[in-house]
C-alpha cells in the first residue's frame, strides 16, 4: 500500500474512525494522485481548496466528538452533471461555458451535509449522451486499464471520468448518473462497482437533465459495501423532485449478509445475444454458479421484448433530451453567440454550443415529437416501453433477481465505433431495458477478458429492492475475488 | 424513413439549431439510418397498451400554492451573458 488514496471507501472510513489518519491527510493523498494522473483526463475541474476546507472542517468535527456518521471526512468525485454551488458545472458541454451554479444539487448537498469531501468534477460524455466519454467537450477520459496495442481505451460512459478516477485510485468513490447504462457500463469497463438505484430513490434536483423519465443518480466504488455506504448518503425523499419517493432509506451496508438461501435468480434467455463473446457467456454462467453456491436457486426466465428496448430508448431519450435542452438558448447562462436577431442568436448559440452527438439526438428528438410523427414514433415507443416494463413485472413474479452481463464487450479503443452511432448505442443493450423499467441494477467486476480487461456482471432487482441487489452483488464480489489492478498502476510500482 | 436535406434543414430550424449547409447531407444519412433502425418497433403489437409516462407507481404530490422562494435577482442573474439592471438583455425583438 503506497498511499492513502489507494484505500477503499470502507477502509478509509475505518482508518478515520480509528484516528489512524486525518481527513486532510487522506484528501491530500487523493489530490496528489489526481495531479499526478492528469493524463487520464478524469476531471474537468479539480477543487483542491474546497476539498481541503471540507476535510479540515471534518477533522475538527471528529476531534470534537461530533463526526456526522460513517461518511464524514471521506473524499469523492462528482460527475460534472451535478450542479455544485460556486463550482463550475459543465455537463461536458461547451454550451454551459462558464456556468457557476448558485445552488447545490440535492445529492451533493446530502453528501456535503454528511461530511463528505468533494475532490472535483469528473469528466463525462456531453450531457451524459454517450457510452465512451468521447463526446465530452473537454476531451475523452482514458481508461486506466489501457492502453492496448498502443491505443488508449475508453473508460465507458457517460460517467467515464468518475469510473476512471475510482479505478485509478484517485478517489475512493464517485457519484455518477445513469440514464441507459451510464453508471453500470463504465463500472464494468473500469473494473469497479456501479449501482443505478430505482428511479425515484435519489433526487434528480440539481442534476443537469438529459432524459427526465430515465435519469437516476448512483454510487461508483471499488467494493459493493462502499457502494452501499455511499448510496445511503445519496438517497433521500426530496420535495423538490416530485418523482423522488417518500420511502425510508434502509441501512444498505447491513444488507450484505452473504446469505442467498431461498433467493431465486432469473437468467433472461433473450440476453443470449448473437455474437456474444464466449468469454462473456462463460463468465455469466460462472456467475450463476457462484450464486447457486451461496444457496440461491437459478432459473431461466423470458423477457420477450428485450430486443426492442434499444430502439425504444433511442426514441424516448432523444425526445426528452430535445425538450430538456431547449433551455440552452444563450439568454440566461452559459455560452452566447451573437446574432442579428433573437432567433439567430438562439440558432448560433445552439449550433456552436452542442457537439455532434448532442446535435444528432436533439434533431432526432425534435423529429419524433413533431406534428405528424408524434404518434408513429413517440407514442409507439411509450407503448412498447409499457410492454418492456410488463416483461419485468412478469419475471419478478417468479424470481427475486435477474443476472446478466453488464456490457457486450470489454473496453474498446478511443476512436472505435465513432462513425457508426448505432454500433455505439449497442453498448447499452443489457442496461437499457432496466432503465426503461426504472429498476435497480448493479455492475460487479467479475473477471478479466483474454486481453486482461475487466468484465462486469449485472444484477437487476425489483423496484426499491436495492438491499437484495446489493446482498447478491456482495456474494458475486466475494466469489469472483476480483483483485486485478489496472495496468497503469502496475507500471508505477 | 429516409430524410432528405430539406427535412433536416426544417428539423434544425424547429430545434433552433444552426447546422452548416455542408453538414446537412451527412446528417440526413445518419438520421435516416437511426430512424430505419427504430422502425423495427412496428413489429410489436401494442393494441390496447396505454403509453407509459412514468415508471414510479406513485401519484404525483400536490404542494400548497404558496411562494416558497424568491427575491434573489443577483443570484438568478449572476450567470447572465448580458444584463441591464435586473433584466436579461437580448437582441432587440420589437421594432419601434
Amino acid at each position: 500500500m503506497s498511499g492513502l488514496h489507494e484505500l477503499t471507501l470502507g477502509a478509509a472510513a475505518e482508518g478515520l474512525s480509528k484516528g489512524e489518519f486525518s481527513s486532510l491527510e487522506l484528501t491530500e493523498s487523493c489530490l496528489a494522485a489526481m495531479a499526478d494522473r492528469r493524463d487520464l483526463n478524469a476531471f474537468v475541474t479539480e477543487t483542491p481548496d474546497l476539498a481541503r476546507e471540507r476535510a479540515t472542517a471534518s477533522d475538527a468535527r471528529r476531534a470534537a466528538g461530533e463526526a456526522r456518521g460513517p461518511l464524514d471526512g471521506l473524499p469523492y468525485a462528482a460527475k460534472d452533471l451535478y450542479c455544485t454551488e460556486g463550482v463550475l458545472t459543465t455537463a461536458g458541454s461547451h454550451i454551459l461555458d462558464g456556468f457557476v451554479p448558485t445552488y447545490e444539487s440535492t445529492v451533493t448537498a446530502n453528501l456535503r451535509d454528511a461530511g463528505m469531501v468533494m475532490l472535483g468534477k469528473a469528466n463525462l460524455d456531453e450531457f451524459a449522451m454517450g457510452s465512451s466519454n468521447v463526446t465530452s467537450y473537454f476531451g475523452p477520459a482514458k481508461n486506466p486499464w489501457g492502453p492496448r496495442d498502443g491505443r488508449d481505451l475508453v473508460p465507458g460512459g457517460s460517467s467515464g471520468g468518475s469510473a476512471a478516477a475510482v479505478a485509478a485510485r484517485l478517489a475512493p468513490a464517485a457519484i455518477g448518473t445513469d440514464t441507459g447504462g451510464s453508471i453500470r457500463q463504465p463500472a464494468a469497463f473500469c473494473g469497479i462497482v456501479g449501482l443505478k438505484p430505482t428511479y425515484g430513490r435519489c433526487s434528480r434536483w440539481g442534476i443537469v437533465a438529459f432524459a427526465s423519465s430515465l435519469d437516476q443518480a448512483g454510487p461508483m466504488a471499488r467494493r459493493v459495501r462502499d457502494a452501499a455506504l455511499l448510496l445511503g448518503g445519496m438517497a433521500s425523499h426530496d420535495p423538490k423532485d416530485s418523482t423522488s419517493v417518500p420511502a425510508e432509506v434502509p441501512d444498505y451496508a447491513a444488507a450484505l449478509t452473504g446469505d442467498l438461501r431461498g433467493l431465486k435468480i432469473g437468467i433472461p434467455k433473450e440476453y443470449v445475444a448473437d455474437g456474444m463473446p464466449g468469454e462473456i457467456r462463460m463468465l455469466w454462467e460462472r456467475g450463476a454458479d457462484w450464486l447457486k453456491d451461496a444457496g440461491a436457486e437459478v432459473a431461466e426466465v423470458s423477457l420477450p421484448h428485450t430486443r426492442h428496448a434499444l430502439p425504444t430508448y433511442y426514441i424516448i431519450a432523444p425526445a426528452e433530451a430535445s425538450s430538456n435542452l431547449a433551455r440552452y438558448d444563450g439568454v440566461r447562462f452559459g455560452l452566447r453567440v451573437p446574432g442579428d436577431t433573437l432567433e439567430e442568436m438562439y440558432e448560433n448559440t445552439r449550433g456552436a454550443g452542442f457537439g455532434a452527438e448532442v446535435r444528432r439526438r436533439v434533431l432526432i428528438g425534435t423529429y419524433v415529437l413533431s406534428a405528424g410523427y408524434y404518434d408513429a414514433y413517440y407514442l409507439k415507443a411509450q407503448r412498447v416501453r409499457a410492454r418492456i416494463a410488463e416483461d419485468f413485472r412478469t419475471a419478478f413474479a417468479a424470481v427475486d433477481l435477474l443476472l446478466t452481463p453488464t456490457a457486450p464487450s470489454a473496453a474498446f479503443a478511443i476512436g472505435d465505433k465513432e462513425d457508426d452511432p448505432i454500433a455505439m448505442y449497442l453498448n447499452d443493450v443489457f442496461t437499457v431495458p432496466t432503465s426503461l423499467a426504472g429498476l435497480p441494477g448493479v455492475s460487479v467486476p467479475a473477471g478479466l477478458s483474454a486481453d486482461g480487461l475487466p468484465l462486469g456482471l449485472q444484477l437487476i432487482g425489483r423496484p426499491f429492492d436495492e438491499t437484495t441487489v446489493l446482498r447478491a452483488a456482495g456474494v458475486l464480489e466475494e466469489a469472483a475475488g476480483f483483485s486485478a489492478v489496472p495496468g497503469m498502476l502496475r507500471e508505477d510500482s | 424513413m429516409s430524410l432528405d436535406k430539406d427535412t433536416v434543414r426544417n428539423i434544425a430550424w424547429l430545434a433552433r439549431l444552426k447546422v452548416p449547409e455542408e453538414a446537412l447531407d451527412g446528417l440526413a444519412g445518419e438520421l435516416s439510418r437511426i430512424l430505419d433502425w427504430v422502425e423495427q418497433l412496428d413489429e410489436v403489437d401494442t393494441d390496447g397498451v396505454a403509453p407509459m409516462t412514468s415508471v414510479v407507481d406513485v401519484t404525483l404530490p400536490v404542494r400548497d400554492d404558496a411562494v416558497t422562494d424568491g427575491h434573489h435577482p443577483d443570484r438568478v442573474l449572476v450567470n447572465a451573458p448580458d444584463r441591464v439592471d435586473d433584466y436579461y438583455a437580448v437582441p432587440k425583438v420589437v421594432e419601434q
